[in-house]
């Protein structure tokens, strides 16, 4: 029995908890824990009325239970009912054990509140700060219903001590991130800012976390806390390390304070005012000086302390991206760091380096560390350090230091941890192509990359090598020596096998007069590999066999033998099988005239336009596509993209929008998604798409040699025609903030689902989008007004905040290259799974004549788009509207018409709005009535409006109530 | 910061802070594969790791991880010192803190924190002012339970005796 000092409070929790430590086994434990259960559990349904005490003890029991790991079910009432002690300790568990087991039974909630509320009345600051506390804690939609009006009058009050203003301030923070929506600042604006001048340290700090939230999402109504940030800012940093008492840590005055001043910063752009942009630069400049003076204290607090301002100060000059000197001494600061023997310097320079190379004043600098981040991703013990030097290879590099980083990257790759190996190779390929100059030297890099980390080669990685090669004929005599040579190696990669057996397919006569590589030579080395392979590739093999027999007539017997063997023409395989069967027909029965045409080279792949669907559309334009080349589109194009694009029924989005993202996708999301081997089927393996297509009919054969070029375009933002021209000037390539006409562009589309979405001098973008249900599916039209044409075009639709959770919006890839005149499309699934109400953002960008164009706009999805109309009698109406008379249940809004009122137009906006327009069923005549349901995933949303429009005075009160 | 974990050398869960609601299956996984991920990672090696779309900060202090979960655009040398400020905090409270004061009153650790940092932020960052705040709490007790040490006695197996080691010590 352990000793428990004498007096304790809760002397049965130490016991209990004891009891649970020296449990020998897990059995042991549960049987003790359910033994306790049943105490607990007969406690509280006993007759007897358990004093607060007792409450208190058993509640915390529980709690622990709970915080083991098992489920509790009971208990909350008592939890509940301490809320309402008046002695501090019994409240204090009663609420620990509410924030740590939130319950959302509503009838509890409601209990919870009403505790709160008297807490929060009381007057009494510890009282007070507990129930802010576990506001904050749990966080949950009913109680910022109940308290998000109430928090911000608590916070600017005047008579309220500091502590309940700090956690008022990061109460009111977390219920603005679960329900923004409820927490409207308004008229407290401007007091809340004030926060920042606050003579208590304590209040500043707790108040400037949520001003940053706030500015973050509305910048402009914060913005003049800019200059009191950068003046409070100025005081900490000038100060002496001894100035503020308790608020230095390790000889570093308010390092919290500090960094969260110059993290709020970062939500703006540099001051204009010239006096406040002077006092910021010299805190800037104080901070890297005060990095090369001596430690005040060896302490590694200290150091930490210190650093974490000075790096953050580094990304506000980063963000600013306008002072190159102190960009430049941002970066030799971290070049120091590079060296330090802390590993966590060394870590967090890399990383900080990574966003200065992309800045045209620091990316020379940064170039000078190349040395140190290539010695550091060779000796770093810690792989994640080492990713980081990766990671500023890939940024730091350009044409003059490619080839070296690409060679160093490549030897890494042979020892590489497995976690980090697809994203290596991915950007070994990725700079290989963007600056090749010399392809030789491009395709020994992709072969190199199978060779060394084959799995991890995606589809995309080879498909491009295969492109290329076929467009430079410079190349394709050394891409077929490499590559035969390659194939010698007694355990070559699959993927190899695939690469040779396409090029050696195509230009396996170029190497053919060495008799040590005749025809017969080639084929036989293939086909040693044959049996080695997957069906795919097996498949890939016996198209290279046909085209052997058209390039060398002299293999054509030993082929023939091939294909009529047993294991080929009665392959169980249904592809490999017909395939045998038509290509030994084709060699039997073609003149050598047909198949020489039939087997043609493959024409070059146009850069960019590769798809025969872009091209018909090219050539016609979107509109004016026939039935019949659209069948065909489909097959040949819709296939590619990895779906019926123009299926118009519901099942065709719904599947699309649940299955996989397509391989660019992939390849897009290199940095965050998680890696995707290559062996993975989910890489929508596109070769097998297209064979299942081929043998319908006799060009079959060309398809499907042909490598699928829309998904490898996107590999590159710079494809291999633009890389003579000037490396890319250096341009933020973070999306661009969405254009200030962009909320006027998308109320135009709010009655409406087709028309010009936006158009400057370059580019126009037109719209067409049909709902049904909570699904739909948008045709965004891009046209190049210019004659030049437009490249590396990339579009990406996000959903920004809590959009992500209720809508699910999912684009495919567009093509990179848009000729002059020319317009291309691309095909947007929404999917609705709650009420929302912001648009998502769609940003383009491209360069047009070496510019980079940037732009956000929003997207016109609207909530009214999931309306789905319903017919309904006068007499339901009404019954219906009168039912819907809670506050939240009804809006209504008068306003002023803008035009004169046309009963026609009013009538045909309010059918583009989604809803039934119901006639007689309003006794005024002049009085519009409308029904419809709001379709989402989650929940259906019935909807009356009426619209009352007062001719003489031509208000418009509109009454709208839902349900 | 989106969570705080403590953990033992052995992988044992002793403080939990959620600042994002999730679900406690959703906890319970993320639980599992973090002690598992920062428990394999060898001593000297960074303080700090990418994991999904998180930054973990992590420390250790004798035989207790601790462990944050920051956003992308958080400073992780300042959560390192957050760590350590509530480390401090802990050990004044308690007078050289180990972890078997976190076991048994596992309640003050969350009152010590949630006076600390609240929503995710710091809210006080003075340590005499979180102290002050939560003896003012302790003057309430009207139990006359001043003895804030909640030690019992020989409840030290041999295998288990690093719960008791302060947790500056190391």
């Amino acid at each position: 029995m352990p000793a428990v000092s004498k007096g304790d409070g809760m002397r049965g929790l130490a016991v209990f908890i004891s009891d649970i430590r020296n449990c020998k086994s897990k059995e042991a434990e549960i049987k003790r824990i359910n033994k306790e259960l049943a105490n607990i559990r007969s406690k509280f349904k006993g007759d007897k009325a358990l004093d607060g005490y007792s409450k208190k003890k058993y509640v915390c029991k529980l709690l622990f239970i709970f915080l083991l790991g098992h489920d509790i079910d009971f208990g909350h009432m008592e939890a509940v009912n301490l809320l309402s002690s008046n002695k501090y300790t019994e409240k204090q568990i009663g609420y620990l054990f509410i924030s740590v087991l939130v319950n959302s039974n509503s009838e509890l909630i409601r209990l919870i509140n009403n505790a709160i509320k008297n807490d929060l009345s009381s007057r009494n600051p510890t009282f007070m700060c507990l129930a802010l506390h576990c506001i904050a804690n749990v966080g949950s939609r009913e109680m910022a219903e109940a308290f998000a009006g109430e928090i911000p009058r608590i916070l600017v009050a005047g008579d309220t001590m500091d502590s309940v203003k700090q956690s008022a301030a990061l109460c009111l923070l977390r219920l603005y991130k679960t329900s923004p929506d409820l927490v409207l600042m308004g008229e407290w604006t401007s007091r809340v800012v004030h926060l920042l001048n606050d003579q208590h340290m304590g209040v500043v700090t707790a108040a400037i976390s949520l001003i940053t939230c706030l500015s973050q999402k509305n910048p402009d109504e914060f913005k003049t806390c800019v200059s009191l940030a950068v003046s409070r800012l100025s005081r900490i940093v000038s100060s002496a390390s001894t100035d503020l008492q308790d608020y230095t840590y390790y000889f570093v005055p308010a390092p919290w304070l500090s960094c969260k001043l110059l993290r709020l910063l970062q939500c703006y752009p540099p001051p204009e005012d010239g006096a406040v942009k002077g006092r910021l630069v010299e805190c800037l400049e104080t901070i890297l000086n005060k990095a090369q003076e001596p430690p005040k204290s060896k302490k590694v607090q200290h150091s930490n302390a210190k650093n974490a301002i000075l790096f953050e100060a580094i990304s506000l000059i980063i963000h600013y991206d306008s002072e190159p000197n102190l960009l430049v001494r941002a970066c030799n600061q971290l070049g120091q760091f590079l060296q330090h023997r802390e590993t966590n310097l060394r870590y967090l320079a890399l990383e900080s380096m990574c966003t200065l190379a992309s800045s045209e004043f620091s990316h020379e600098a940064v170039k000078t560390h190349i040395e140190t981040v290539i010695n550091a991703l060779k000796t770093e013990r810690d792989v994640s350090v080492r990713q980081r030097a990766a990671d500023l290879l890939y940024a730091m590099c350009d044409r003059s230091n490619a080839k070296q980083i690409v060679a160093e990257m490549l030897s890494y790759l042979e020892t590489a941890d497995y976690s980090i190996r697809e994203e290596m190779v991915l950007k070994v390929a990725i700079l290989a192509e963007k600056y090749a100059v010399d392809y030789s030297w491009y395709v020994d890099t992709i072969l190199n990359l199978i060779r060394i980390a084959g799995d991890y080669v995606s589809e995309e990685v080879w498909y491009r090598v295969i492109q290329i090669v076929i467009n430079r004929d410079d190349v394709q005599g050394y891409a077929a020596k490499t590559v035969f040579e390659a194939l010698q190696a007694p355990a070559c990669h699959e993927n190899m096998v695939k690469v040779g057996g396409y090029i050696l397919g195509e230009f396996g006569n170029l190497i053919a007069g060495d008799p040590r590589s005749s025809p017969l030579v080639q084929f036989n080395l293939l086909h040693s590999k044959f049996h080695l392979c997957s069906v795919p590739t097996r498949a890939l093999l016996l198209s290279a066999y046909i085209k052997f027999i058209n390039l060398f007539p002299e293999t054509k017997s030993t082929i023939q033998e091939v294909l009529r063997s047993d294991s080929q023409i009665r392959n169980s395989d249904v592809e490999l099988q017909q395939r045998a069967v038509e290509y030994l027909k084709l060699s039997s029965i073609a003149s050598t005239d047909v198949l020489a045409t039939v087997l043609e080279e493959m024409p070059p792949f146009p850069e960019r336009e590769s798809s025969i669907l872009a091209k018909l559309k090219k050539k016609k334009g979107p509109g004016a596509v026939s039935v019949n080349e659209l069948e065909e589109g489909k097959r040949e194009g819709g296939e590619l993209n990895g779906g019926g694009e123009r299926g118009g029924d519901n099942s065709a989005i719904a599947t699309s929008n649940a299955s996989t993202p397509s391989p660019s996708a992939d390849l897009l999301g290199l940095r965050a998604g998680p890696p995707v081997t290559a062996a993975a089927p989910s890489a929508g393996s596109l070769l097998v798409d297209v064979f299942s297509e081929a043998g319908v009919n006799d060009d079959g054969f060309l398809r499907d040699l042909e490598p699928p070029t829309e998904s490898s375009d996107s590999l590159l933002a710079e494809g291999p025609g633009d890389s003579d021209s000037a490396p890319p000037s250096v341009v933020s390539e973070d999306p661009a903030p969405p254009l200030p006409e962009s909320n006027e562009l998308l109320n135009k589309f709010v009655c409406k689902n087709n028309g010009v979405l936006f158009e400057n001098q370059l580019l126009q973008i037109g719209i067409k989008s049909e709902y049904r249900q909570n699904l739909g599916r948008m045709y965004l039209f891009y046209g190049n007004k210019t004659s030049v044409q437009f490249v590396t075009f990339s579009t990406t639709v996000t959903c920004p905040g809590e959009l992500q959770s209720q809508l699910n919006v999912q684009s495919k890839p567009v093509e990179p290259l848009i000729e002059g005149g020319a317009q291309v499309q691309q095909v947007i699934n929404i999917e609705c799974l709650t009420d929302f109400s912001d648009a998502p953002l769609l940003n383009i960008k491209f360069r047009y004549g070496g510019a980079l164009q940037n732009l956000t706009l929003k997207l016109p999805v609207t909530i009214n788009k999931f309306f789905q109309p319903t017919e309904m009698a006068s007499h339901d109406f009404f019954q219906r509207w009168k039912q819907l008379s809670l506050p939240q249940q009804e809006a209504q809004k008068i306003f002023k018409a803008n035009h004169a009122m046309d009963t026609e137009v009013l009538k045909a906006k309010l059918l583009g709005l989604g809803m039934a327009l119901l006639e007689n069923v309003d006794p005024n005549p002049e009085n519009f009535v409308c029904a419809g349901v709001i379709q989402t995933k989650a929940q259906q949303v019935g909807s009356l409006l009426r619209l009352e429009p007062k001719r003489a005075s031509s208000d418009v009160p509109i009454n709208r109530a839902q349900q | 910061m989106q969570f705080m974990l403590l953990f033992s050398r052995q992988g044992k869960l002793r403080l939990q802070k959620w600042y994002v609601p999730l679900s406690d299956k959703e906890k319970k996984k993320i639980t599992r594969e973090l002690v598992q991920t920062v428990l394999a990672r060898k001593p000297k090696m960074c303080s700090f790791l990418e994991w999904r779309d998180l930054k973990i900060v992590y420390k250790r202090y004798a035989s207790l991880y601790f462990c944050c979960a920051i956003e992308d655009q958080d400073n992780e040398l300042i959560t390192l010192e957050i760590i350590h400020r509530y480390v401090e905090l802990l050990d004044k409270y308690f007078g050289s803190v180990c972890e078997l004061d976190i076991i048994f009153n596992f309640e003050k650790a969350y009152f010590i924190l949630d006076e600390f940092l609240l929503g995710g932020e710091a809210q006080e960052t003075s340590k005499k002012n979180v102290l002050k705040a939560i003896e003012q709490a302790d003057l309430l007790q009207e139990n006359l339970d001043f003895q804030i040490r909640l030690l019992p006695a020989g409840v030290l197996s041999p295998n288990i005796s690093s719960e008791s080691t302060g947790l500056f010590q190391s």
